[in-house]
């Protein structure tokens, strides 16, 4: 422990603590914007580049970042003298001097830090107003939209691209003035590795970074009386759209989002957890496959659409462990614009399929090439945010907290408790390992239904799973920078598993780059994951293949899992792609 | 008049040596240090000499180099570098320039030396690749110093090993900043990073390093062999030694000069550099490079060293001395670095990226006779801020120029900005010619030269310039042999 005085007040902190972190714990605030900790999930953006926690130090000639200096012994620190508030304050100033205040039609309004930080310094005129940098939009991709008008250079998403995730796609360019996070030669963001994971919106404190928004889109389906319009919902989306109504963090919303998207006009209103158990049978009979007929272990899962573009760009040599399923979203889309339509009587093509995900890197995946439906158009036509669909709900004047809750529509609309998980890391091997334990230990009259080895919030976790006389070693790795180094393991030669789960995002979907904007908070994200497992100790049936919508569709439509049609309609195969 | 003599440490080989020979540094006492340090001195008491010596860094700061060494040396690592910093880049500056090219072994000897004392085996010259010459002599000095194995494996036969190798800068003035430097070297973007860790104790790699300068370690060979004592002859107590000056600007003798610490200015303006050409009355210095500040008439008896010429809100830097006369408007000079620094900001620190470019447009609307006296305090107060809340020492010292010319010269701001006038008749929107009737001879002589064709009148009868048309060039005044234009 060091001991220093703040404000003429004593304190101590442990050895390695910043002045910010040895203020807060005396209760001390100190504003700040580029500096971002979430210990958690190893995103620590401790750059000292906005200079807004600026505070004298005695003995130093000028003053110092709180964020980024170390509390030593003996040192006296003032937070509040009138040289650190007009520092402080001048540097807010400089920064809103760069910044187009379009403060009320940007996506951000309200919810962005440096309007804030304005808000809280009582900034009421700005007296160094001079040109502004000009910067043309990056509209390139469809999930991500790069501003960097609204940029303040407080790197963290670089940090979260470069350090969290590894993907590299950030970067400074230019200097001085004109200096811009991009990526590199001023790339669209369409023609880069970017996965499109989102993650760099999350913490982006402006609105700098936001994601692509189809709203409009989806408002002219729905009013054209010739379409016939459905919602599916990812199990992520139920445990946070509510935060953006005030409700508590980890609310499960399900029945109100389904009253909602009714209201909204949607023709059905179905949910893409059915498309999830569907995904398990698919999934564990083509790891059935690789076992029987000697594949290529082990198996990974391909849920995660932000996993998959990361693997072709960085392990393009790799391509053939991935399972071959599409993402239960895609899975649904393309059952819906056959299956379903022909049971419903409607013509493929006025059929338009609307995803509600907690995720960006959807949008993009909705547009690939591979996945174009068979019948018409792409399996999926549009995908929305979790916030957009709040925005959606908002516009539409729907009093979301007082709505009664309502069920999905009926076929595709039921799911288990095993689906529900795949929002959260782990859980969509836990959804594989809850039927094979019946599949494979048939005498077992009380097969297993937790496997709580398998949860948790470490980035890279394994397992052994015993099912009667067998063994299934189990890896589980979350944010792309732990899948990178489990992948690199594994080409190496230097780990050995039959099942792998990747999710991009830190904690799986409900930390998703679409949600909700978690405040720089991760305990909101283990709320949303202990909401994720509530959800589904509260189902009936927790086992995919129990799920009697999904045995009907095999038995009336599918055939065999991983049969033909399933072959046809359900999976998809992957590409290699350049990293620049 | 030189009545001023010049003492050469650091410069003591250029121009007297065959750069392109060791045998010639050899000859000059070269390698002698390096000898014997490796045979007689243990790294402790290397690092104790030059602890002792009082050196002090020549490359902008002035932190004392032998407490650099000595963390360095205590820093516990299995790697760690020997780095100078040869990425010279203040505008006019060629001190660095002149040893690389002239006494190259000077840097190589006094890395080996730091690289026996702190335990480094891996050294490297992070020169600007616009100084061919310069890399070509280093690449010849490490190439012959490396075959008579003074640098290498095993040198001399110790069991001391010492290995250099050149990194090429790409023109990046913020390069210069060392651990935008390391950076550098590391492939990133060169951007400063945030101290501490110091690179003494993090440094290159994250490995404990030891950067210094050209010119600082052009000091070290000859303080080993002669000792610490032999040093603190020269100079003064907090800053023993010579500095090299590099002198330019309205003065008659331009050029390179290097005299003991504590020499007055005046002495070098008006004795080594002969005082102010064509006459002209002398108005001010400016040292330190971009980010120094001008030091007016009434200063010019201020000994240099490190705590003086910041009392004076300049710098050392690394050497730059540019002399303005009364033709040079202070206000002009000060946008004149500010759009240097500006531009070579990194961009990384708010202050340093959006607060220069505000300063330098406050600047601006001086310049332009826009300003107000409110651009005046705000110059001062943001300048300020921006040193007390940049990042790195770019940021720190870019306001220096315009402070120091406020704090100095300010009626020139004043009547700017009240009068809308230049004394110093440089700024274009603030001056204006005209023809005096009674001294005109009708000569035509101006109407003639004039560029924007804005002078009439017939021959022998009075002249009249269109100031709407006028684009102040001057020509006009030039021309006249009659002193009938002047300004106004």
């Amino acid at each position: 422990m060091v001991n220093l005085t703040i404000n003429n007040m004593k304190a101590s902190a442990p050895e390695g603590a910043t002045i910010l972190e040895a203020a807060r714990d005396l209760g001390v605030h100190i504003p700040t914007l580029c500096h971002l900790n979430l210990h958690d999930i190893k995103m620590v953006n401790r750059v000292g580049t906005c200079r807004v926690c600026m505070v004298e130090v005695e003995g130093r000639r000028n003053l110092l970042p709180a964020c980024s200096t170390l509390a030593t012994e003996g040192m006296v620190i003032r937070t509040n003298t009138s040289r650190a508030i007009r520092a402080r304050r001048t540097i807010v100033e400089l920064l809103l001097s760069n910044h187009p205040k379009e403060c009320l039609t940007c996506e951000r309004n309200q919810n962005c830090e440096l309007q804030s930080l304005a808000a809280e310094m009582g900034i009421r005129e700005i007296k160094y107003e001079g040109p502004r940098l000009k910067s043309k939009k990056d509209t390139s991709s469809y999930s991500i939209v790069r501003n960097s008008e609204k940029c303040v250079l407080c790197r963290r998403c670089e940090t979260m691209c470069n350090e969290v995730q590894t993907v590299g796609v950030y970067s400074a360019i230019h200097r001085g003035f004109e200096t811009v996070i991009g990526p590199a030669f001023d790339l669209p963001m369409i023609d880069t590795a970017c996965t499109f994971c989102g993650q760099c919106v999350s913490v982006c404190p402006t609105g700098a970074l936001t994601e692509t928004d189809d709203s409009a889109d989806v408002w002219a389906a729905i009013s054209n009386p010739d379409l016939f319009v459905i919602a599916q919902t990812a199990p992520a989306v139920r445990v946070a759209l509510g935060e953006s109504f005030g409700m508590p963090v980890g609310s499960q919303v399900t029945g109100k989002m389904a009253a909602a998207l009714r209201k909204m006009g949607f023709d059905r209103v179905l949910d893409t957890d059915f498309a999830a158990d569907l995904t398990i049978m698919e999934e564990a009979n083509e790891f059935l496959h690789r076992v029987t007929h000697g594949g290529r272990l082990p198996i990974l899962t391909s849920c995660c659409p932000a996993w998959v573009k990361f693997f072709e760009h960085q392990f393009p040599d790799l391509l053939d462990i991935p399972s071959t399923c599409k993402s239960p979203h895609e899975m649904f889309g393309a059952v819906a614009k056959t299956y379903l339509a022909k049971k419903l009587g409607i013509q493929p093509e006025k059929m338009v399929i609307v995803s509600i995900m907690p995720c960006l890197a959807k949008k993009f995946e909705a547009k690939r090439e591979e996945l174009a439906g068979k019948e018409a158009g792409s399996d999926v036509d549009y995908v929305l945010s979790t916030r957009e669909l709040a925005r959606m709900i908002r516009e539409a004047g729907i009093n979301f907290n007082a709505l009664a809750d309502e069920e999905f529509d009926s076929i595709m609309g039921e799911s288990t408790g095993a689906s529900v998980i795949f929002g959260t890391t782990g859980g969509v091997i836990e959804a594989v390992v809850r039927s094979a334990a019946v599949w494979l230990d048939k005498d077992n009259p009380n097969p297993p239904i937790d496997f709580k080895q398998l949860r948790g919030i470490e980035g890279i976790r394994e397992a052994e799973v015993k099912i009667a006389d067998k063994t299934l070693r189990i890896a589980i790795a979350h944010g792309l920078g732990n899948a990178r180094a489990l992948l690199t393991d594994i080409r190496d030669g230097k780990a050995h598993y039959d099942a792998i789960e990747i999710m991009a995002c830190p904690s799986g979907c409900v930390g998703g780059g679409g949600q909700p904007y978690h405040g720089n908070n991760i305990e909101v994200l283990k709320k949303r994951a202990a909401a994720i497992y509530k959800e589904d100790e509260e189902k009936t049936i927790r086992r995919s293949h129990e799920n009697k919508e999904v045995q009907a569709i095999y038995e009336d439509f599918l055939g065999e899992p991983y049969g033909e049609i399933a072959h046809e309609l359900l999976h998809t195969h992957y590409r290699k792609r350049d990293l620049l | 008049m030189s009545g001023v003599s010049q003492t050469r440490i650091a410069l003591r080989n250029c121009g007297v040596i065959d750069p392109e020979s060791i045998n010639d540094y050899i000859a000059t006492d070269g390698y002698d240090a390096l000898a014997k340090a490796i045979f007689t001195l243990t790294p402790d008491d290397v690092v104790d000499i030059v602890k002792k010596s009082g050196l002090r860094g020549r490359g902008g700061a002035g932190f004392p180099t032998g407490i650099k060494w000595e963390t360095a040396k205590k820093s516990q690592s299995d790697v760690k570098y020997v780095l100078c910093n040869a990425d010279e880049g203040d505008p006019g500056a060629f001190m660095d320039r002149s040893v690389l090219e002239g006494d190259p072994h000077s840097v190589l000897e006094a890395m080996a030396l730091c690289g026996y004392a702190i335990g480094a085996s891996q050294g490297i010259i992070y020169v600007r690749a616009e100084y061919p010459l310069a890399v070509k002599r280093l690449q010849i000095a490490i190439d012959q110093a490396t075959d008579l194995g003074l640098l290498g494996e095993n040198i001399l036969g110790s069991s001391f090993s010492f290995s250099l190798r050149l990194y090429f800068g790409a023109g990046a003035f913020v390069c210069g900043e060392e651990t935008s430097l390391m950076n550098s070297v590391q492939g990133g973007r060169g951007e400063p990073r945030i101290k501490p860790p110091f690179p003494a104790v993090a440094g290159l790699w994250n490995k404990p390093t030891n950067i210094n300068n050209v010119e600082t370690y052009a000091n070290i060979a000859p303080i080993i062999r002669n000792g610490w004592e032999w040093f603190r002859k020269f100079g003064t107590e907090k800053s023993p030694g010579t500095k090299v000056f590099a002198l330019a600007g309205k003065v008659n003798n331009v050029g390179l000069v290097e005299v003991p610490m504590g020499t007055p200015l005046r002495s070098i303006i008006e004795g080594i550099g002969g005082g102010i050409r064509n006459g002209r009355r002398y108005k001010a210095v400016q040292t330190g490079g971009p980010s120094g500040g001008c030091i007016p008439a009434e200063h010019l008896d201020t000994p240099i060293d490190y705590e003086s010429l910041i009392s004076l809100g300049s710098m050392m830097g690394s050497g730059g001395m540019i002399v303005m006369d009364e033709d040079d408007c202070m206000v002009n000079i000060a946008k004149f670095y500010l759009t240097f620094t500006a531009e070579e900001s990194c961009g990384k620190c708010t202050p340093c990226r959006i607060g220069n470019k505000r300063l330098l447009e406050i600047l601006d609307r001086i310049t332009e006779g826009e300003g107000t006296d409110n651009d005046l305090e705000e110059l001062d107060i943001l300048g300020n801020i921006i040193k007390d809340t940049a990042l790195c020492g770019l940021g720190q010292s870019s306001p220096n120029p315009a402070i120091s010319t406020l704090r100095f010269f300010r009626d020139e701001y004043t009547a700017h900005v009240k009068d809308k006038r230049c004394p110093a008749g440089s700024c274009k929107k603030l001056i204006g010619f005209k023809i005096l009737a009674d001294k005109c001879t009708g000569c035509t002589v101006c109407a003639r030269n004039c560029p924007a064709n804005c002078i009439s009148g017939s021959i022998k009868k009075v002249h009249v310039i269109d100031q709407e048309k006028c684009i102040k060039c001057g020509a006009c005044l030039e021309k006249c042999r009659f002193k009938a234009i002047v300004r106004g």
